[in-house]
């Protein structure tokens, strides 16, 4: 048989899918023992039992400090400002995408506005909005709204006016107004379009999040990072990266599952 | 015949583009219950003419008059339509598809009705399912059926608004021949139960003889062989055909073999 025409089933596809992160676990097990025993002093790359040890310490002892457990309150700090923002973009970029996309004049206002200010590079801005919003929660949220929202109105608006002609037409001709064909024809075929860009964005919404939270911040997953930055602490921070990965692909699995079962016409 | 009322009256209407003309000096009289039947090559403005007697598209001389009044010129409740493709909704249940235009009218702001209402509305919705043979299939969507199918929940959808005219743009274009003739039994049944006037697009000149009263020919008269655009279509026939006519006999008069568009 051809090589092309073999596919793994089953167990296989689990097993050939593991592979390369076994294969990078063992890889850094080894590079960690040889750079351990030249220098056992060594924090660059600890071994797993210190990494365990730390991940001990960080998430199931309070600290003795605040007697917080920090990991758990880094993580809800980080998710509460994530989540906020990536909603609020994801609400702004339906309440203009829509419009921008449906209704002519209304696009003829807005839509090079939001042309221009997709072009602006969030970060760049974000001196801006700790001076406007302070260092609180608000300007890290706005960050990761302003980050991500233009991309969602774009691509909503790109949505609507690829939805086919006849429809809206089809629509009108069943008495229609333009707030029924919003609602009832485009809103709800746009849906799982916007849940489907909230994915895309979240990617830059993590990198709003930690910008934001090296920068000034008293907790939350990326404060913490460039906090143990200081001491070297690869034993915390390889932990944490390890976890904000496995948060980002729990969000996207949970968001495709959420388009699957919510609109079970779509990409049928 | 007996002179009947004229409902659609055309005078005139051209449309130019910036670069061309589509159509030039179209003018005819409909009368109520004409099951009209378009013909002619592609890119002669048949489609032009369906969309401005739907209101998408706006002539740039001449008035289309409807029952004396100006045609509204956006699309409205009064004139039905369906095209090849992409007529339902995909979003909606076969069910849901036909539902909504009666929900539309009842719910201005909302766009859906509850309770005793919904009940009447689902009535109606699958006694006209039922006339289109889709009511086993009324939970499934749209890309569940064949196109077919999709055709017929079309036609349900737009006839439930009970317009006063439908108007077809090719709209068996895509289903294979024999499936093509079912639709033609249920098309004539439903024409004349509900006192439709019909405008109906086909590239199946034999479907143009057998189906409609009345066959038009959208062609070019004039052809500047340098510039095609210069010149825009017009209807270059206007014959009455019949249902009640035998196919073969017309066919033979015309000289024309089915199928040859």
């Amino acid at each position: 048989m051809r090589l092309i025409n073999r596919r793994p089933g089953g167990f296989g596809i689990f097993a050939s899918a593991a592979v390369p992160f076994v294969l990078a676990l063992l890889l850094y097990v080894v590079a960690s023992s040889i750079r351990l025993a030249e220098n056992p002093d060594d924090k660059l790359l600890p071994n797993l039992s210190t990494i365990g040890a730390a991940i001990e310490r960080v998430a199931f002892e309070p600290d003795r400090r605040t007697g917080d457990y920090i990991f758990w309150t880094d993580t809800a700090a980080s998710l509460k400002r994530l989540v906020t923002g990536v909603f609020l973009a994801a609400m702004v970029g339906l309440a203009v995408g829509v419009p921008n996309g449906l209704v002519p004049w209304f696009g003829a206002f807005w839509s090079p506005a939001v042309r221009a200010l997709s072009m602006i590079p969030p970060l760049a801005i974000l001196p801006i909005l700790f001076i406007v919003f302070g260092v609180g929660e608000l300007a890290k949220v706005m960050l990761i709204l302003l980050g991500t929202a233009p991309f969602l109105m774009r691509d909503i608006e790109q949505r609507v006016r690829e939805l086919p002609r006849e429809q809206l037409i089809k629509a009108q001709t069943l008495d229609a107004t333009s707030w029924q064909v919003a609602l009832r024809v485009v809103l709800p075929q746009v849906m799982p379009r916007l849940i489907d860009g909230v994915r895309l964005s979240l990617g830059s919404a993590w990198l709003f999040l930690i910008a934001a939270e090296a920068i000034a911040s008293t907790d939350g997953l990326g404060y913490r990072i460039f906090l143990v930055r200081r001491y070297l602490a690869m034993d915390v921070i390889l932990p944490y990266v390890a976890w904000i990965t496995f948060l980002a692909f729990l969000f996207d699995f949970g968001l495709r599952r959420l388009n699957r079962r919510c609109f079970a016409w779509y990409g049928a | 015949m007996v002179r009947c009322v004229v409902v659609i009256e055309i005078r005139n209407v051209w449309k130019r583009y910036v670069d061309k003309i589509v159509l030039e000096k179209v003018s005819l009289n409909v009368e109520k219950n004409e099951f009209i039947t378009i013909v002619g090559a592609s890119g002669c403005g048949k489609t032009t003419f369906l969309r401005m007697l739907l209101g998408e598209v706006q002539p740039c001389e001449g008035s289309i008059m409807i029952d004396a009044d100006r045609l509204i010129p956006e699309p409205s409740a009064d004139r039905g339509v369906v095209f090849q493709r992409y007529s339902v909704f995909p979003h909606l249940t076969v069910l849901e598809n036909v539902l909504l235009g009666l929900e539309l009218t009842d719910s201005r702001w909302l766009g859906r009705t509850f309770g005793r209402r919904r009940a009447h509305n689902v009535e109606r919705a699958s006694e006209m399912l039922e006339r289109v043979s889709l009511d086993r299939a009324a939970d499934n969507y749209p890309s569940e059926l064949s196109g077919g199918m999709q055709q017929r929940l079309a036609l349900a959808q737009t006839l439930v608004k009970a317009p006063r005219i439908l108007l077809l743009d090719e709209p068996f274009g895509a289903l294979d021949p024999g499936y093509r003739s079912d639709m033609h039994v249920l098309l004539l049944d439903l024409f004349r139960e509900l006192d439709l006037t019909v405008f109906m697009i086909t590239h199946d000149i034999a479907e143009g003889f057998s189906l409609g009263s009345r066959l038009l020919v959208f062609d070019k008269l004039r052809v500047d062989p340098h510039n095609p655009d210069l010149y825009g279509a017009t209807i270059t026939f206007d014959l009455p055909v019949g249902h009640h006519r035998r196919l073969d006999s017309i066919m033979d008069n015309m000289n024309v073999k089915p199928n040859q568009a």
